[in-house]
């Protein structure tokens, strides 16, 4: 029975680094406080060796030249620590959320599935650097000595069983996070590292520290073994990221809604599933509120959105960030932000992968997210009402339909009938043409619609229907098949239209032609 | 005449020896996979809707194209392939498609409102792959917009649709694609045929129509086909009915009516319904 830990060093630096990975190039440093007395409270190895250090004030901090200062985001730090988490539970169900830096994972029963404890590590590590967070990963028999193991040695290490004493010996007693009133008497004493306060005789310790000094002491000697606090696994896939200046471009902005997206991705996939869903939410600029006073009263009269959100849904759940982010560009192409945006909030609805494959005798079909994509695109030309596939509604009601989403449904059904007759087509005049009709006898006669006028041939009705009395908007009309023969002399001028007599509004209209 | 086109013929031979074997030799091409357009005197004349090229559809209002492309529709949806129409002046009528046998959830249908959007749409959705057929419905476009889309578009959507299993169906009111049309097809209404002739006024008594709007025969003809090697557009086509009479294909379309369909079934229920009316 063996256990991982996984530690972030410089965890506020890199929650921040993670969602903007040029800043690692550079010297950055990241505050906090209330201004104007910000102080720096993380920095990265390039920004110490410029000699920023831990307390320095803002103002200080940007002497050095090519610093970049950056303020602490809670938000941010709770988003790199449930990519954290996910990369845990990607290996295994069994999990203790120790910190937010800090995670334990039990690796009973995995070398059959991943390999040795070398190869499981090397696995999370690559795991998280794929979430773009440097890690340190032990793993030990004992799941404090692995814990303090991956605190104090970068990279892969694996602790044999019965040798954790011999690796913690070098190290600080600091390591063990004792109380600060410890700290002071280990200081007095000259016990600076573990090695040291193993050798302590233990009877004579405690009765000098009390339980406390006890458990440090078998932390110290590699025997502080306990069972794990197990987190509870969720599905919250959610990234975060604060904008130092707000952007109202949707090319800059795409470029960030790609990174969160891909972040999104990698999580989700760890996870075994994909994405079936993506909701965005954008914090506004709050433009002009108190900038003048006419702007403040006109913002009470008139108060702007500072939330800004939409959606997608995918028939098909994807893990291709390249598709999720080209639907969303075209989204947001047809439905922008109405202000600058300042904050990114985005969430993913997992959902299982794709794993059907169509018969060898089916045709065949659009594939499902490249369906999504051209759909999109078509709906950002036509209109999002105007693409899709038609749903009759169970009305007898003329040309009463409702536009639903399409998407791809492989049915092969049975043989199709075979027709003796070909039914008649027609085609719809939306909206109905006003037309002027003259009876004759009670019949249509002569019929002028968008400037022709046309002489009845033939004509066949009238055909009365009606409903929706009992609804607002009822209907009641007479329709006429007609033959219609215009005056040009042309034998095309001759066709065969649906005339309609609205009863209610007392008025002829033109439904559509037989074609 | 013969003779001065056989020495051009010789002239641009010997220019292009030993760079090309035979000029004018027609080049060995695979045989067209074609489909049934479900209306089969239609299908019998034409050979088949071409999968992976451009089929035009051309004629005046009420000449049967819509009825041609339910048909169409029915049968790629019948043999659950995905289609799409691409609608240009938002047309189509989907209750009579349905009843037509059109599977509505396998039809994807744009609905545009000018013909910038029905190209758009119709590039769009040929890069995407994958659809049985791409109808795209330009009836109610008036023939001079449509006579303006430049030949380099025709060329762009045939070269898109080619290599693949589309069929690309075009509606419209003349022949646009010239060359680059696989089939063309013109059809023209003939003869309306209408029952219950005899009526001229509805009767208060039996609330019966003055007649029934029964169907109209439609008349094809194959204007260019590149299955059947058959070109009329460079004969400077001349629609004189009479010389090409024996080309046409007629075929019947028919609405679909409450009452029976038949002349004789109607008119018989009518004297029925009479003779129990005149005792009382």
């Amino acid at each position: 029975m063996s256990f991982a830990a996984i530690f972030v060093p410089n965890f506020t630096f890199q929650a921040i680094v993670r969602s903007q990975p040029e800043l690692r190039l550079q010297p950055v440093a990241v505050i906090e406080g209330q201004p104007p007395t910000y102080r720096v409270i993380a920095f990265n190895r390039l920004a110490e060796i410029l000699g920023v250090t831990a307390g320095m004030t803002k103002a200080n901090a940007e002497q050095f030249p090519q610093i970049q200062i950056r303020h602490r985001s809670e938000t941010q730090e709770e988003t790199a620590h449930r990519a954290l988490l996910d990369t845990a539970w990607s290996v295994s169900s069994r999990v203790e959320d120790v910190a937010a830096d800090t995670l334990l994972l039990d690796l009973a029963g995995l070398a059959r599935l991943f390999g040795t404890e070398e190869v499981i590590a090397r696995r999370i590590l690559t795991q998280t650097e794929a979430i773009g967070i440097d890690a340190h990963v032990a793993v030990s028999a004992n799941v404090e000595t692995a814990r303090i193991v991956a605190r104090a040695l970068p990279g892969c290490t694996v602790v044999p069983e019965g040798q954790e004493r011999r690796f913690l010996e070098t190290l600080p007693v600091a390591m063990l996070s004792p109380s600060p009133q410890l700290a002071d008497i280990f200081e007095r004493w000259g016990v600076t590292t573990c090695k040291s306060l193993a050798s302590l005789p233990v009877l004579a310790f405690s009765e000098r520290v009390g339980q406390e000094g006890v458990r440090l002491h078998a932390l110290a000697s590699g025997k502080g073994n306990r069972p794990l606090v197990l987190a509870q696994l969720a599905d919250c896939f959610e990234e975060c990221f604060e904008l130092e200046d707000a952007l109202d471009n949707l090319e800059p902005l795409s470029f960030l809604l790609g990174r969160l997206l891909q972040q999104l991705c990698v999580r989700i996939s760890a996870r075994a599933l994909a994405v079936a869903e993506v909701r965005i939410a954008f914090e506004l600029e709050p433009a002009f509120d108190n900038a003048l006073p006419s702007a403040r009263a006109f913002t009470i009269a008139k108060p702007l959105p500072r939330m800004f959100a939409c959606s997608l849904k995918l028939p098909v759940p994807s893990q291709d960030h390249s598709l999720l982010l080209k639907l969303l560009r075209l989204h947001l192409q047809a439905n922008p932000p109405c202000a600058p945006v300042l904050k990114i909030h985005m969430t993913a609805t997992p959902g299982r992968s794709r794993a059907t494959q169509n018969g060898l005798f089916v045709p065949a079909s659009p594939d499902p997210q490249k369906l999504e994509l051209t759909l999109a695109r078509i709906a950002a030309v036509v209109g999002e009402n105007n693409v899709g596939t038609p749903l009759l509604l169970d009305t007898h009601r003329p040309d009463a339909f409702h536009m639903q989403k399409f998407s791809v449904r492989t049915e092969v059904r049975s043989a199709p009938e075979q027709k003796t007759e070909t039914p008649t087509g027609f085609r719809v005049f939306r909206p109905s043409l006003p037309a002027w009709v003259q009876l004759q006898a009670r019949v249509p006669a002569r019929v002028a619609f968008q400037g022709m006028l046309g002489k009845v041939v033939r004509a066949a009705g009238p055909w009365r229907t009606s409903g929706d009395w009992w609804e607002d908007q009822p209907w009641q009309e007479d329709a006429w098949d007609v033959e219609l023969q215009f005056a040009s002399e042309s034998p095309n001028a001759r066709g065969l239209y649906r005339l309609a007599y609205d009863l209610r509004l007392e008025k002829w209209w033109v439904r559509g032609v037989y074609d | 005449m013969h003779s001065k086109s056989a020495a051009l013929r010789l002239h641009v031979e010997s220019a292009l020896a030993g760079r090309i074997a035979a000029p004018f030799r027609q080049p060995h091409s695979e045989p067209v996979p074609t489909v049934p357009a479900g209306i089969p005197l239609l299908d019998e004349a034409t050979g088949g809707l071409p999968r992976g090229g451009l089929t035009e559809l051309c004629g005046p209002p009420s000449s049967g194209k819509t009825s041609f492309l339910q048909s169409a529709l029915a049968a790629r949806t019948a043999s659950a392939e995905v289609c799409a129409l691409v609608d240009a002046h938002d047309a189509f009528d989907p209750a009579r498609a349905q009843s037509a046998g059109v599977s509505l959830p396998q039809l994807l249908w744009v609905r545009c409102r000018n013909l910038d959007q029905a190209f758009r749409s119709v590039d769009v959705l040929l890069h995407g792959g994958g659809f049985g057929m791409v109808a795209v419905d330009l009836s109610d476009t008036p023939a001079r917009l449509v006579r303006q889309i430049p030949l380099n578009v025709w060329f762009r959507l045939r070269r898109t649709v080619e290599n693949t299993s589309t069929i690309l169906l075009v509606l419209s009111r003349e022949s646009n694609a010239k060359t680059c049309a696989s089939l063309v097809l013109r059809l023209e209404k003939e003869k309306t045929a209408w029952s219950l002739r005899e009526r001229s006024l509805p009767t208060r008594a039996l609330h019966t129509p003055a007649c029934l709007l029964d169907g109209w025969t439609s008349a094809g003809e194959v204007i260019r086909s590149c299955s059947l090697r058959k070109n009329l557009h460079f004969l400077n086509h001349s629609t004189t009915p009479g010389s090409a009479d024996k080309d046409l294909v007629r075929f019947e379309l028919h609405t679909d009516c409450a009452l029976p369909r038949s002349l004789n079934e109607g008119e018989s229920l009518l004297a029925e319904k009479e003779r129990t009316k005149d005792p009382g």
